[in-house]
């Protein structure tokens, strides 16, 4: 990216599963916006693969999952994987939702880089989207 | 990455032309160089517009389109633009939301743009982002504006052909006969047609292209028509694809120097408006602007002065 051009920060939210349970992850979609971002939502039961192209094609700098499902052990690691299969893992994954604490651990050893459990603040969210988008574009050459 | 964007775009990468469409919605100046080099390669996909009110259907009805082009094995891409907060400068863009059948296709490629500001319906980037889906070779590109109301027209300029997506109950036929966005349509898309009030809507709209045509005489080439759909319950879309290839008939039959012409007058026009606009922020940003203010201010200039010479700024 062109180092001496601001950039508006583009990021997904994305509902992978079959949870219908979407308040999470229109909260935090208004927050970002609010916040200034460029947000775009998936709507509901996404794949891990739908969820990968949709990042691609929108050139995204991070991806937030919101997942009450219970699956998160599967989905979270999938998308981080397919990012790396398809040469998109400077894409940052985040994460929210029903996530027991116990399971937060091998999340981020599967390059989940933040999970936001029941009760954080929207700004915690805000701050930690804005600061890894900050990283990834100082990265860029 | 971007060292070596063109080849990989022209190869249909779509991370390349991704991050090309970025770099053009930020007005990047290294975008104005790889866009000048990759115009040569665009021409060849037929761009269909699709405007109307907000929530009138055009994300559904965008949806069938595209899973109608796909039967036909034509490949498509589509940028759909959403408004920027005014407040925040952010924006949520869910028109993908209603698009998502065509995620994992290959042969699809979506793109969810901001307005950032931009009036008319369209981004800035739009017409940029459709040149860079043509170039990368896909058959069909589909611009879906923001909602718009009455005076939103600029998709007109680069659409082949632009649909126009009504539903009923939101005015009575004066509404119809007013100027902008009526007068835009190849196809009036009468959505929501299992609403009450349908008939109603395609009688006023019928009245007015009648109005039309004892106004502009009966040589027309061509005349606008009305299709009814339920884009949801996927009703009319097949009629509404063969008034879609009526249309592009028609295109074929007149003359496609003088509209290549035409689209050309438009881009040429969008691109130096884009290049006064952000001559113009850098302006207003400065601290001669400030002072220019100060003396308005203070009484010593008048605020037609005052932008006299913010002109003659702008012009050197």
């Amino acid at each position: 990216m062109d180092s001496k051009t601001p950039t508006t920060f583009r990021i997904l939210i994305g509902k992978p599963g079959l949870d219908g349970h979407d308040r999470g992850a229109k909260v935090i979609a208004r927050a970002l916006r609010d916040a200034g971002f460029e947000v775009i939502y998936s709507g509901l039961h996404q794949t891990p693969e739908s969820l990968v192209r949709t990042a691609i094609q929108e050139d995204v700098d991070g991806i937030g999952l919101s997942i009450l499902s219970g699956a998160h052990n599967t989905l979270m690691p999938d998308i981080v994987r397919l990012l790396g299969e398809a040469g998109a893992d400077d894409i940052f994954v985040f994460g929210g939702g029903i996530i027991p604490t116990g399971d937060i651990p091998a999340l981020k050893e599967a390059g989940v880089r933040a999970i936001f459990t029941p009760g954080t603040s929207t700004t915690e969210v805000i701050e930690f989207v804005r600061q890894a988008c900050v990283d990834k574009f100082s990265a860029q050459t | 990455m971007s060292g070596d964007l063109l080849p990989r775009i022209l190869n249909g990468e779509t991370r390349a032309a991704a991050r090309l469409m970025r770099l053009v919605d930020d007005g990047a100046p290294r975008a104005r160089e790889i866009m000048s080099a990759l115009f040569p390669h665009t021409g060849n996909a037929y761009i269909l517009g699709v405007t109307g009110n907000p929530g009138s259907g055009k994300s559904t009805l965008v949806n069938q389109l595209i899973s109608r082009f796909r039967r036909q094995e034509l490949t498509v891409g589509c940028v759909a633009v959403d408004p920027t907060s005014p407040f925040s400068g952010g924006a949520i863009l869910g028109d993908r939301v209603r698009m998502q059948d065509h995620a994992t296709d290959d042969g699809v490629f979506i793109r969810s743009v901001a307005t950032r500001g931009h009036m008319g319906g369209l981004s800035r980037s739009t017409p940029a982002m459709v040149q860079v889906m043509d170039a990368m070779g896909f058959d069909m590109v589909i611009i879906e504006t923001v909602g718009v109301g009455q005076d939103e027209v600029e998709i007109v300029q680069f659409a082949d052909t632009s649909l126009v997506v009504l539903i009923p109950g939101l005015g009575d036929d004066i509404q119809a006969d007013k100027a902008g966005l009526l007068e835009i349509a190849d196809i009036f898309v009468l959505n929501k047609a299992d609403r009450p009030g349908i008939k109603r809507l395609n009688r006023e709209i019928r009245a007015m292209l009648n109005l039309h045509r004892i106004a502009d005489g009966e040589d027309e080439p061509y005349r606008p028509v009305i299709c009814q759909t339920s884009a949801i319950a996927d009703e009319g879309v097949d009629e509404l694809i063969e008034s879609i290839d009526a249309h592009r008939s028609s295109l074929a039959s007149g003359d496609p120097a003088v509209r290549q012409r035409k689209r050309h007058s438009h881009l040429v026009r969008a691109i130096a408006r884009t290049e006064l606009e952000s001559l113009f922020s850098l302006h207003t940003t400065s601290e001669k602007f400030q002072d220019l203010i100060d003396q308005v201010t203070s009484g010593t200039l008048d605020p037609y002065g005052a932008a006299d010479e913010l002109t003659r700024w702008l012009i050197q």
